[in-house]
């Protein structure tokens, strides 16, 4: 029995997302095992994003549950949470397939933000923060040591101090992450962290990726297009099209799954060969 | 370059320039030159004065032209100085961190400059810095929810509105029935604006709550249009609301605050025979400046501290991306809320000032136009910079008095001011912002990294 049926972390159970007259997804269950990397693939248009958005409250799922269970064995049913709660309570953190950074705060300042609930818990909601009580002090410290950690991680402590909006494509991709890192996530929730880096930054974010899971245990749920890194580094692969689970399994069994390449087949030959691809290294 | 330019070319290209420039001012002047208004015996009539207004537009012709040709060259037409955002001015990002003291110093000065050096002008100069001193706070209040969170408020009177509103209340009706009711001592009075600072600051940031949490929901344009309207509601409430307000009479006789219980009045016990002075009617107006001297340097404490905590970190980052902040677990309606009940507070405070100054108010010292006069010095002067916001109100407020006598004219050098600054410094006066936090040290963002905000 595998890691994502014996103890999931999140457990997803006929989801639904309509949009009016448009079903963008229908019927979908999935687990995602914990301390796993779990990729959820498809065609553009597959509904990925959504499953996304539903997860982690940007959208209320039409019908469905979504049940994430933390390692204390505490559930919380995503569902029914607004989004920063789903964040702030049930410690699902993401990323946006296009980057969303605080472009006019620096890279550190943005890591603070991310740690906004408990700094906040240790200023006393603000009040014990305006006369300076020490715990507040301790925690702030706390709170840059943190990013200092996830900084080194991701290679921008130098450039702690500029801009977010300063740095590079790839340094953006990587900063998104540490932000997302720095809320203390049990569930990360990442929407194409590829996109858009040359192939040895994508081979610097598969390293990254494999240090958080492996070393902090954190389950990570992800949206490829990047065939390399899903097949490389995914413990775990769910398929989607038009809405609806096409393969569920590991990727060796994916990329063998005839349903699977039919569907890439019909929408792009580069995306086909990049599954078939693989299968013949 | 112009030396390399063929004379042939340069010419005409001049002809082109001065020929909008002809078309600019015949567009411009055929109202304002060409048609003159007349007292007839049965009315108005026209005047057109065709001759006038050939010579103008012939003059901005011939003039256009020769300075092109002679002195600007075309290759840099003057339409390239205002088309464009102003080059970098090295150190005037810095400026802040000169001027802040030496401003500061300055204000607490002025009393003693004043009073030694302007002998006749010393009390209007001493009121003009008083009500410069008040837009400086409003504007650091404002600043709060607009330049820090990115919530365009276009109602921000209303609060100070309720600021003023409830001291008033508060000194004329409700303590004077409480020392009849015999709830309290007569010595109340003697402390009525003491006791009714923090209340009409609270009451300010609970109106602010009540007002915020239907409009928070809105973003950008629609925020804008409906906290315009929610400060009109205000402002109309007040004026027919007769028998609680007043309405168009006002509310006059509003206690002058005292020296913590001491009055300023002539005789026994009054401010002057206390300190063993000789009696002046300028203690209580030096006493007020210092007042709205501390008010506001409270005002710009408390956001600078702000700053540098938690929620105003979630203030900026509000601004900067409302969507990455609800992903990272932050209460954007609350910490939106927070941010209208500080601003909408220290309006509050400003207001109660307000009216222990002037002893009356009424719903017309709370129009829409007092609003965008505090927005404009926020504007002008940087979203989310205090010195700017300082720089902006002296030099509008100051402005406004200095042409006084040019009154019609104001509103168009207002305008004019407001149109330059967005060509040349979209981002306000001072615009760069300075991290709240930093490893190695401390550099400030640049203008065009940071966001307006989008409510």
């Amino acid at each position: 029995m595998s890691q994502w049926e014996k103890d999931p972390v999140v457990t997803v159970e006929h989801l639904t997302m309509r949009f009016g007259g448009l079903v963008a997804i229908d019927d979908l269950s999935f687990n995602a095992g914990r301390s796993q990397i779990t990729a959820l693939i498809g065609p553009n248009g597959a509904g990925k994003t959504t499953v996304f958005n539903c997860l982690t409250g940007f959208y209320k799922p039409t019908e469905g549950r979504i049940t994430l269970r933390h390692d204390n064995g505490e559930t919380f049913l995503l569902e029914r949470l607004r989004d920063h709660e789903i964040a702030r309570d049930a410690h699902v953190s993401r990323t946006f397939q296009n980057i969303r950074l605080f472009s006019g705060m620096t890279v550190l300042e943005n890591l603070m933000v991310a740690q906004h609930n408990p700094l906040m818990r240790a200023s006393a909601w603000t009040i014990g923060g305006v006369f300076g009580i020490s715990g507040f002090r301790q925690a702030e410290t706390e709170a840059i040591d943190l990013a200092k950690y996830w900084l080194d991680h991701t290679r921008l402590l130098d450039r702690a101090d500029e801009p977010a909006s300063d740095l590079p494509y790839g340094a953006q991709r990587r900063l998104e992450i540490a932000r997302a890192m720095c809320t203390r996530p049990v569930l990360l929730c990442l929407d194409e962290p590829a996109a858009g880096l040359n192939p040895r930054e994508s081979a610097e974010l598969n390293q990254l990726l494999r240090y958080i899971c492996d070393e902090h245990g954190l389950s990570i749920l992800l949206i490829e297009h990047d065939m390399s890194v899903v097949m490389e580094i995914s413990d775990h692969i769910v398929v989607l099209d038009y809405g609806s689970k096409i393969s569920d399994g590991t990727p060796d069994h994916v990329r063998n799954d005839p349903s699977v390449i039919a569907a890439y087949l019909g929408v792009d030959d580069e995306e086909v060969d990049a599954v078939v691809g693989t299968e013949a290294e | 370059m112009a030396a390399s330019q063929p004379a042939a070319e340069r010419l005409t290209d001049s002809l082109k320039d001065a020929v909008v420039a002809a078309v600019i001012a015949l567009a411009l002047f055929s109202g304002l030159i060409g048609i003159r208004t007349t007292a007839d015996v049965g009315g108005l009539g026209l005047n057109f004065r065709w001759e006038l207004l050939a010579a103008a537009v012939a003059t901005v012709f011939a003039g256009r032209f020769l300075l092109n040709v002679f002195v600007w060259r075309t290759d840099k037409p003057v339409t390239r100085l205002f088309s464009g955002p102003m080059p970098k001015i090295p150190g005037l990002d810095k400026l802040g961190v000169i001027a802040g003291p030496i401003m500061l110093i300055a204000a607490f000065m002025l009393p003693v400059i004043s009073w030694n050096f302007f002998g006749q002008q010393n009390r209007y100069i001493m009121d003009l810095a008083i009500l410069v001193m008040t837009y400086i706070m409003l504007g650091w209040g404002l600043n709060i929810v607009v330049g820090l969170a990115g919530l365009l408020d276009l109602g921000y009177v209303a609060f100070y509105a309720v600021g003023a509103y409830s001291y008033a209340l508060l000194s004329t009706k409700f303590f004077p029935l409480m020392v009849e009711l015999g709830y309290a001592g007569p010595g109340i009075m003697d402390w009525a604006f003491w006791v009714s600072l923090p209340l009409a600051g609270i009451l300010a940031a609970f109106w602010g709550i009540i007002l915020g949490f239907p409009v928070l929901r809105l973003r950008g344009d629609y925020l804008a249009i409906v906290t315009l309207a929610f400060g009109e509601i205000i402002r109309i409430v007040l004026l027919n609301w007769y028998e609680f307000t007043g309405g168009p009479d006002g509310l006059s006789r509003i206690p002058r605050p005292s020296f913590f219980g001491i009055p300023f009045s002539r005789g026994e016990g009054g401010f002057a025979d206390f300190f063993g002075l000789g009696y002046s009617p300028m203690h209580r107006i030096i006493f007020l400046f210092y007042l709205i001297l501390i008010l506001a340097l409270i005002t710009n404490f408390v956001t600078m501290r702000l700053r540098r905590l938690p929620i105003g970190r979630a203030w900026e980052a509000l601004r900067e991306d409302e969507i990455a902040c609800r992903a990272l677990g932050i209460n954007t309606r609350n910490t939106k809320l927070t941010a209208f009940a500080i601003g909408a507070m220290f309006g509050g405070f400003a207001g109660s000032f307000f009216a222990t100054r002037q002893g009356f108010i009424s719903p017309e010292s709370f129009v829409f136009m007092e609003s965008a006069l505090i927005l404009a010095i926020v504007v002008l002067g940087g979203l989310g910079s205090q010195i700017g916001v300082v720089i902006a109100a002296v030099v509008m407020i100051g402005g406004f008095e200095i042409f006084r006598d040019l009154a019609e004219y104001r509103m168009l050098v207002f305008g004019l001011l407001m149109v330059s600054i967005m060509v040349w410094r979209p981002r306000g006066l001072i615009s760069s912002r300075n991290p709240s936090v930093y490893l190695k040290e401390r550099k400030a963002v640049g203008a065009e990294h940071v966001a307006e905000g989008r409510g």
